[in-house]
């Protein structure tokens, strides 16, 4: 998975379908990216915060409960235990010191489960940036943890009140906002989407999960690989950047997608937040709906590198049902004393209706974050 | 190509002209200023006869919104508009056929204003054809910037559609020569930093970036985003060659104002312009 090309597409997906307002700002994020990516102090910098602040390397952690009872030997990517609870606070403080190294002195974002906006929360705390964070009421409702606690990072949390109140319309609305003050605000966006560079960029950012995990898995399989790398996809940043670090070898790559928000499943080719990818939409590209039971997962489109893994082959991408989601939250719970996030459990549902052709192979699976904020909603349906 | 005493500043055209650009060059060859009001199609029963009657009031062309569900480029009172014109069934369709039914009744050029996802859907060659069979003259895509409007051009130019294209003031001077080359029928001068809707003062780079592209481009001017009263559309003409006025408009159509209601507002913005530009 190396860089887009120079009009920012891997394959025939991706590009900068943005205002024209904007264009100028997602050029000059391209030039700032790249000179900071290619910078040992920034490299450094970033370094020492994702360990110092954030934590890393997050652990490799084999689950002999759950391969006994699956018949599949499972490794989890343990980015749960990152701080503030998931694999988003890697491209957030990516971001927050390419913005402040870009002189911009607020952030905004959007964000669905919450977990982004935590993240982004955090990184405008830490850096001393304004920050606003939209989201969709519907989201709000249901992750209200999240938004005490992106306020009481300091964030103003605006609600998203258009369309389907979940995440597309909280992207609307940051792209909204974003227009009117690019010139001193950065969009912090928390996936592999939206115009170039930000699926190149964002993915960059996360390239550190796979590239932890590939040293990891070869300590404990003597220099291998699995046979499988599996995580959750919504835009796709956590696949993204576990794929990263095994995308050059034999391993097979499945993202696992809710069954209704399956844009790869569905594999139209459509054009919403700034690059063409796969995206559900109706017979007139008017984009459709997703529904799914977490908010983090519920969004039409995909990230447009996955959309490329797809046409090319490189990677498969599955779907799964808010059924087997809740079945394997309480799997991964009981068998081993971890509660994972709902996106994470989508790609152990696929790992658990899986297991008869998973037999007797060696599965890692990105637990992109810790199930914490999930719980509220399980007690309402697990009682 | 350029009309007998058009003096043109440098930047010279080298297409010719569609129904669009004929129409919004004619105007200011005869000395006045070009209104064009946005309306969105598909909204409520009346819209088609609301066209018509804005046509009569003076507008010297059209916009047509067809509505998209995820409008990033627009403010309330737009998505409002495409919420309400989606829920009662409109589709780039139904409004095409209506608008080629109606051509003749329209009498002045019109330009559909959506965004590239209903035109890549579609299939872009198709999409132009459509809007060719519809009457349609123009075609405006907010979210197809220079960068990336080469395919979808090329498939508009051969069906003879004129595509215009949007210049923000976020553009370094050198940019602006590029997208006034690509662009046709007029250029759209962004009025300011931000999205679609009615404000209380024009911001001042409503002005400031129509001058800049006056001076690269003899192509017509029309500042639209923020212009959103008959004293607004009449300050940005002592620089500009006309205005769209979207919101302000939408506004009357959503309180229900009829053809006749919209209509007076469409007049009341021909007679500012007239007044202050004669």
């Amino acid at each position: 998975m190396g860089e887009p090309s120079a009009d920012g597409r891997f394959g025939e997906f991706g590009g900068t379908f943005v205002p024209e307002t904007l264009v100028p700002a997602c050029q000059e994020l391209d030039r700032a990216f790249r000179s900071a990516w290619g910078d040992p102090a920034f490299r450094g910098e970033l370094d020492r915060l994702l360990s110092g602040y954030a934590g890393r390397p997050s652990p490799l952690t084999e689950c002999p409960n759950l391969s006994d009872e699956l018949g599949v030997r499972i490794l989890l990517k343990r980015e749960d235990l990152n701080h503030t609870g998931s694999h988003k606070i890697n491209n957030v403080l990516g971001q927050a010191l390419l913005a402040q190294r870009m002189g911009k002195t607020s952030l905004v974002a959007e964000t669905g489960a919450g977990q982004h906006g935590v993240a982004t929360a955090t990184a405008a705390a830490l850096f001393g940036m304004d920050c606003i964070v939209y989201m969709g009421t519907v989201d709000i409702a249901r992750q209200e943890l999240n938004v005490f606690r992106m306020r009481l990072l300091g964030t103003e949390v605006r609600a998203a009140e258009t369309g389907s109140r979940t995440l597309k319309d909280a992207v609307n609305e940051a792209m909204r906002h974003w227009v009117a003050v690019a010139d001193t605000t950065h969009y912090c966006l928390g996936s592999v989407m939206g115009p170039h560079p930000y699926p190149w960029m964002v993915r960059e950012f996360q390239r550190v999960v796979g590239e932890e995990a590939h040293r990891q898995c070869a300590e404990i399989l003597d220099g291998g690989v699995p046979d499988v790398v599996t995580a959750a996809v919504g835009g796709g940043s956590n696949a993204a950047g576990i794929f990263a670090g095994f995308a050059d070898t034999g391993a097979r790559l499945v993202g696992v997608e809710p069954a209704g928000g399956a844009a790869v499943g569905r594999a139209v080719p459509g054009i919403v937040h700034g690059s063409r990818s796969y995206l559900m939409q109706d017979e007139w590209g008017q984009v459709l709906e997703a529904e799914s039971i977490s908010a983090g997962l519920d969004y039409p489109g995909v990230g447009p590198e996955h959309s490329h893994l797809a046409a090319t082959g490189r990677a498969t991408y599955e779907q799964v049902t808010d059924a087997e989601v809740i079945e394997a939250f309480s799997l991964l719970s009981r068998t081993e004393g971890i509660i994972p996030a709902l996106e994470c459990a989508h790609a152990l549902a696929w790992v658990s209706r899986a297991r008869s052709e998973l037999a007797g192979l060696t599965v890692l699976l990105n637990l992109s974050g810790r199930g914490d904020k999930d719980v509220d909603q399980m007690m309402g349906i697990l009682g | 190509m350029t009309a007998p005493g058009e003096a043109a500043p440098s930047g010279v055209t080298d297409h010719s002209w569609g129904p669009l650009e004929s129409a919004l060059r004619g105007r200011r060859r005869a000395g006045g200023k070009c209104f064009v009001p946005y309306l969105t199609g598909g909204l409520g029963d009346d819209w088609l006869e609301t066209i018509c009657a804005v046509a009569a009031a003076g507008a010297d062309a059209i916009e047509v919104g067809v509505p998209f569900s995820d409008p990033v480029m627009d403010g309330t009172v737009i998505q409002q508009a495409n919420d309400r014109a989606l829920s009662q069934g409109a589709t780039p369709q139904s409004i095409l056929a209506a608008l080629r039914g109606a051509a003749a009744d329209i009498g002045v050029p019109t330009a559909v204003m959506t965004y590239v996802n209903i035109a890549h859907h579609m299939g872009y060659e198709r999409f132009a054809s459509s809007l060719a069979d519809a009457g349609v003259s123009g075609c405006i895509l907010p979210d197809l910037p220079l960068e990336e409007v080469g395919e979808w051009a090329e498939h508009a130019d051969t069906a003879g559609v004129e595509t215009v294209l949007l210049a923000a003031p976020t553009a370094p001077d050198k940019r602006l020569p590029r997208i006034c080359a690509r662009s046709r029928g007029f250029v759209y001068s962004v009025g300011l930093m931000g999205i679609t809707g009615v404000r209380e003062a024009l911001a001042a780079s409503a002005t400031g970036t129509a001058a800049r592209l006056k001076a690269v481009t003899d192509l017509p001017v029309l500042v639209g985003v923020g212009v959103g009263t008959p004293a607004q559309a009449a300050e940005v003409c002592e620089i500009a060659d006309g205005a769209v006025v979207g919101s302000a408009v939408v506004t009357r159509m959503l309180e229900g104002a009829g053809p006749d209601g919209v209509a007076a507002l469409v007049a009341e913005f021909r007679a500012a312009l007239d007044e202050a530009h004669s």
